[in-house]
């Protein structure tokens, strides 16, 4: 019973709810932008839209076993990128994230690291032969994750590093991760955290600012602190039912920083209320049981490596990204996938949705 | 094919079940967190939101204008811009200052003096970087709104002196409201408000000031404004009339105006209408107006000369001969001496062992001659006839030695010493030698010029001590009544007119006006204020303080002048002639023939400013 794997079998109500997520994104992005000079952002993010759904067509037609495959190339032309990056990459509010393709192309690398990452790790895991993790395998994962980890961090960008943890997080807990290594790494984490307040004079200088300021939000008016408490004031000030689309005056009046990207989630609230929430969070939810269904009925464990690998970096997206709204987390600059502007987040949000059609058009070929 | 084939490919199905539940936690946990903002906490953040947006920009009520007696504009305000810098946004600030610097001709030292003055104040309250913009300043801002919108123009009045330094003691100054005030005010004021600070602009703070309006704005993060939410007019100050002539204020300022130093006060005689009212050395209230430099202002305030004294009420000096009146009221009213009662003057007197002086030998001295010629030795018999206890009696009530109760803060008491006075401070007995001294003005009697005026005007109106007042309506000014009989006051009157008149008289008939009859009493005191002379230092102030009070006519009077020139020697030749031209000014005035004096001061006012009523409206700002 072999087929040739078709489009017709992507996951059309996944689909669905990607497109709500979508649409609601660009309103919003009108929203916030049509009464600045930034007005007909919303064009361009249809744009980034558009080129993600046809990235996201051609690397469903790659086999994802021939992309594994190709995963440890995948992963040395990420790592060499990211040193590029570092010698000679273009600066943009204070980090180096981007290298120039020419022609005005500038490409993150740090987000094809995250798709870099799924696939080696997905392979890493899938390879494996036992129910087991060895304590071997974990420092292999470990060493994986966070040497580009560490190069992004060091870019400096701590919000796309801290995206690469969880796909390792996640591969280790599906793939066996004993009790007892599980408490013993629980444990170092909880004994890290004290030595890590302690370093936090090692820290950059950005860094340091946004610890103090998430723990003191008042005491720091216009800077990071400014930020979290303008977003705080959005998102009450929105209430149950919100003041309208394109009424909320902290967003029109440009009181939520970057309103159009990371804190696009604040102007919704603002304008939408409490009900605009729930319907983009339940959104959001759907959107991760879905793709959980998808992982439990990959073809085989790599490709439900591959598919979870993705949900864990788009859950941890959005659970930051949300907390950092509210306050609950500092701000560390993880967007929102498919609401936040941006062509490279876009673009990666697309292409590893690609990667779990392409795990799902195959789950009856063999 | 790779390895993955034929290893064991069961799908960790609870595991996979086991991320959804946590994820479905982290959402009901975010939903959570988004309720208690967006539900519980709704309220209190709805409130922040609109402060932010919101902008309350006052709108500064003018204070009301001083006018005087005929509505001529003395003191008035003018709607004024001041230039501010929104400190929001510490990067635009840094980027630029040089520009802004430039742009409004502000020295980088001043701009960081500024800047770093407020760097402990929070950061939305902006920085008045120009106090008074001039025009250029204003088109500055304005046409760089949109590449500088850190700049903000807010409309101000200030206060204008059009006079300058004339009737500046009296009218006093204003000044941005002081912490005190301020915590006192019950919110009434705010931070950088103005009030009036000295003299009737303090007095009447209540009635100059009017109510701010305020215009209620949206502005956006930069601070820039995008609409009008509503506007409430400001109420203007109401103007207060005086009860001062401006043409009698410019004849008085005129002859002080070549660096005399003293004060002059002239009242109407019935009423207690301060007419004119003079105090020098004295101040430009137009420098308090805007912002007056910490060391201008300290270099007011210790002056020895002490500028910021309205000496018409603040001045406790002897009053020399001129307290003889005083003298001679009692005598006669006490009947404890005749009326008839002679002395013979050889130029000096011994009495208690003590030798006392007289300026020249009198011969045979009565009472009339005593006031006219002011001899010395003459009161010094009556005196010790008298007593202290006497002389206290009828010179505290004349109005000595208290406060007139005239309507400005900081009225000082003077002193008439008694002997309950000298058992209270000194803790000893009267010394009968001290009354020698206190008969003719010396020793420790004290008095302002403004109480030697009413105490003057109450002996020849038989008794009546008028309230002297500024205000033109006022209303609680009744007069005080310490009865004298009508001969004891046409004796002394008839020896004031002598002063004035006689040939024998101490003016030596210098002062004499023409179908008016002009009275007065002069008075040469020696500067007793041993601290006074030490504070002036050593060189200054040996010279005598010269004491004229007039008035006309000579029964019934109209007018009360007071004219001290400290330092001036001979009352009869440096204040008597100050007092005779206020007096005829006056009746110039009622026969139609008045002309203002020609000096520089009064010169330079009318080329600058004319006398027209410009009370300011409250208009906002474009």
């Amino acid at each position: 019973m072999k087929e040739r794997p078709r489009t017709q079998d992507f996951d059309w109500p996944l689909m669905a709810i990607v497109g709500a997520i979508s649409a609601i994104g660009v309103a919003e992005i009108y929203s916030s932008t049509h009464a600045s000079a930034m007005a007909g952002m919303q064009w361009k993010q249809l744009m980034w839209i558009s080129i993600g759904l046809v990235g996201m067509f051609l690397i469903s037609r790659i086999d994802y076993h021939t992309l594994m495959d190709q995963a440890p190339i995948f992963y040395a032309i990420g790592i060499v990128g990211l040193l590029i990056v570092l010698a000679i990459g273009y600066s943009r509010l204070g980090a180096k994230r981007w290298i120039s393709l020419g022609g005005g192309v500038n490409l993150q690398v740090s987000e094809l690291m995250k798709l870099i990452i799924i696939i080696a790790l997905a392979r890493y895991f899938g390879d494996m032969r036992t129910e087991r993790l060895t304590l071997t395998d974990l420092a292999k994962v470990g060493g994986l994750t966070l040497v580009p980890v560490a190069l992004i961090l060091k870019q400096p960008d701590l919000g796309t590093a801290m995206v690469l943890v969880p796909v390792a997080v996640v591969g280790s807990l599906l793939a066996g991760i004993e009790w007892k290594h599980l408490a013993i790494g629980g444990l170092v984490i909880a004994l890290l955290i004290p030595i890590g307040w302690n370093m936090r004079r090692h820290l950059k200088p950005y860094q340091q600012q946004r610890i103090q300021t998430f723990l003191h939000p008042e005491e720091d008016q216009r800077g990071a602190g400014y930020q979290i408490l303008q977003s705080e004031i959005a998102v009450g000030s929105g209430g149950f039912w919100g003041k309208g689309f394109g009424k909320g005056s902290q967003n029109q009046l440009g009181f939520v920083p970057v309103r159009y990207s990371d804190f696009i989630l604040a102007a919704l609230a603002e304008e939408m209320g409490f009900i605009g929430v729930c319907v983009v969070l339940l959104l959001y939810l759907g959107l991760i049981l879905r793709l959980v269904d998808n992982a439990q009925k990959a073809k085989d464990k790599a490709g439900m490596y591959i598919v979870m690998g993705v949900t864990a970096i788009l859950g941890f997206h959005v659970l930051v990204n949300a907390s950092m709204v509210i306050g609950y987390m500092p701000v560390t600059g993880i967007p929102l996938p498919l609401m936040s502007y941006g062509g490279s987040a876009t673009a990666f949000v697309f292409l590893s949705l690609g990667l779990v059609m392409n795990v799902r058009m195959r789950r009856f070929v063999n | 094919m790779a390895s993955w084939n034929g290893t064991d490919q069961r799908i960790p199905q609870g595991r996979l079940a086991l991320f959804s539940y946590v994820s479905v936690g982290f959402v009901v946990l975010l939903l959570i967190g988004f309720w208690k903002l967006q539900v519980v906490q709704s309220g209190h953040y709805s409130d922040l939101a609109e402060r932010n947006g919101i902008r309350s920009i006052p709108i500064i009520a003018p204070r009301g204008a001083m006018l005087d007696r005929e509505g001529r504009v003395l003191v008035d305000s003018y709607p004024s811009f001041s230039i501010l810098l929104l400190r929001d946004n510490p990067k635009l600030i840094e980027k630029n200052l040089p520009a802004i610097e430039e742009g409004l001709g502000i020295s980088h030292e001043d701009m960081e003096q500024e800047l770093d003055a407020a760097k402990n104040e929070p950061r939305f309250m902006p920085v008045i970087v120009k106090p008074a913009a001039s025009e250029a300043d204003i088109a500055f801002v304005e046409s760089h709104r949109a590449d500088l919108p850190i700049l903000e123009l807010i409309m101000v009045q200030r206060r204008r002196y059009p006079h300058g330094e004339m009737l500046a003691s009296t009218a006093g100054y204003v000044g941005e409201v002081s912490t005190q005030d301020l915590e006192r005010s019950d919110a009434h004021y705010r931070p950088g408000d103005i009030v009036g600070k000295a003299g009737l602009e303090k007095q009447y703070n209540d009635q100059f000031e009017g109510i701010d309006g305020m215009r209620r704005v949206v502005v956006n993060s930069v601070g820039k404004t995008i609409r009008t939410l509503d506007n409430i007019d400001a109420i203007p100050g109401k103007p207060v009339q005086l009860t001062i002539d401006y043409d009698l204020q410019s004849v008085a300022e005129a002859d002080f105006a070549n660096g005399k130093e003293g004060a002059l006060i002239a009242m109407d005689a019935r009423t207690g209408e301060v007419l004119a009212m003079v105090s020098r050395p004295t101040f430009d209230p137009n420098d308090f107006a805007v912002r007056i430099p910490p060391k201008e202002w300290a270099a007011l305030n210790s002056d020895p000369e002490t500028p910021l004294l309205n000496r018409a009420i603040q001045a406790q000096l002897a009053p020399g001969s001129v307290f003889k009146i005083v003298m001679a009221t009692a005598m006669l009213e006490s009947k404890a001496v005749p009326s008839t009662y002679t002395v013979y003057c050889p130029g000096y007197a011994n009495f208690y062992g003590r030798t006392f002086h007289c300026d020249h030998a009198h011969g045979s001295v009565d009472l009339h001659k005593g006031i006219v010629a002011s001899c010395d030795v003459y009161f010094y018999n009556v005196g010790k006839l008298l007593g202290i206890d006497r002389i206290d009696h009828y010179a505290t009530g004349l109005g000595l030695g208290r406060r007139t109760g005239i309507d400005l803060p900081g009225e000082e008491p003077g002193l008439m010493p008694s002997e309950d006075w000298v058992q209270r401070v000194y803790h000893h007995k009267w010394y009968p030698g001290s009354t020698i001294s206190v008969a003719i003005g010396q020793g420790a009697v004290m008095v302002t010029p403004i109480q030697l005026a009413r105490m003057i005007d109450a002996v020849a109106t038989g008794g009546k001590l008028i309230q002297p007042h500024l205000l033109k309506d006022a209303t609680n000014t009744k007069p005080e009544f310490f009865p004298i009989s009508d001969s004891t006051v046409d004796v002394v009157t008839q020896g004031m007119y002598g002063v004035v008149n006689e040939p024998d008289g101490t003016t030596s008939g210098l002062v004499k006006l023409q179908n008016i009859e002009f009275c007065g009493k002069t008075g040469t005191a020696q500067v007793m204020g041993y601290d006074l002379r030490n504070r002036l230092g050593e060189q200054k102030k040996v010279k005598d303080n010269g004491w004229f009070v007039g008035f006309a006519p000579r029964r019934n009077p109209e007018i009360v002048v007071a004219a001290l020139v400290q330092g001036g020697g001979w009352g009869s030749l440096s204040a008597a002639p100050i007092v005779r031209d206020v007096v005829k000014a006056y009746y110039d005035k009622k026969s139609g023939h008045f002309q203002q004096p020609a000096s520089p001061e009064n010169q330079a006012s009318n080329r600058s400013t004319p006398l027209v009523a410009t009370v300011g409206s409250g208009a906002t700002h474009p």
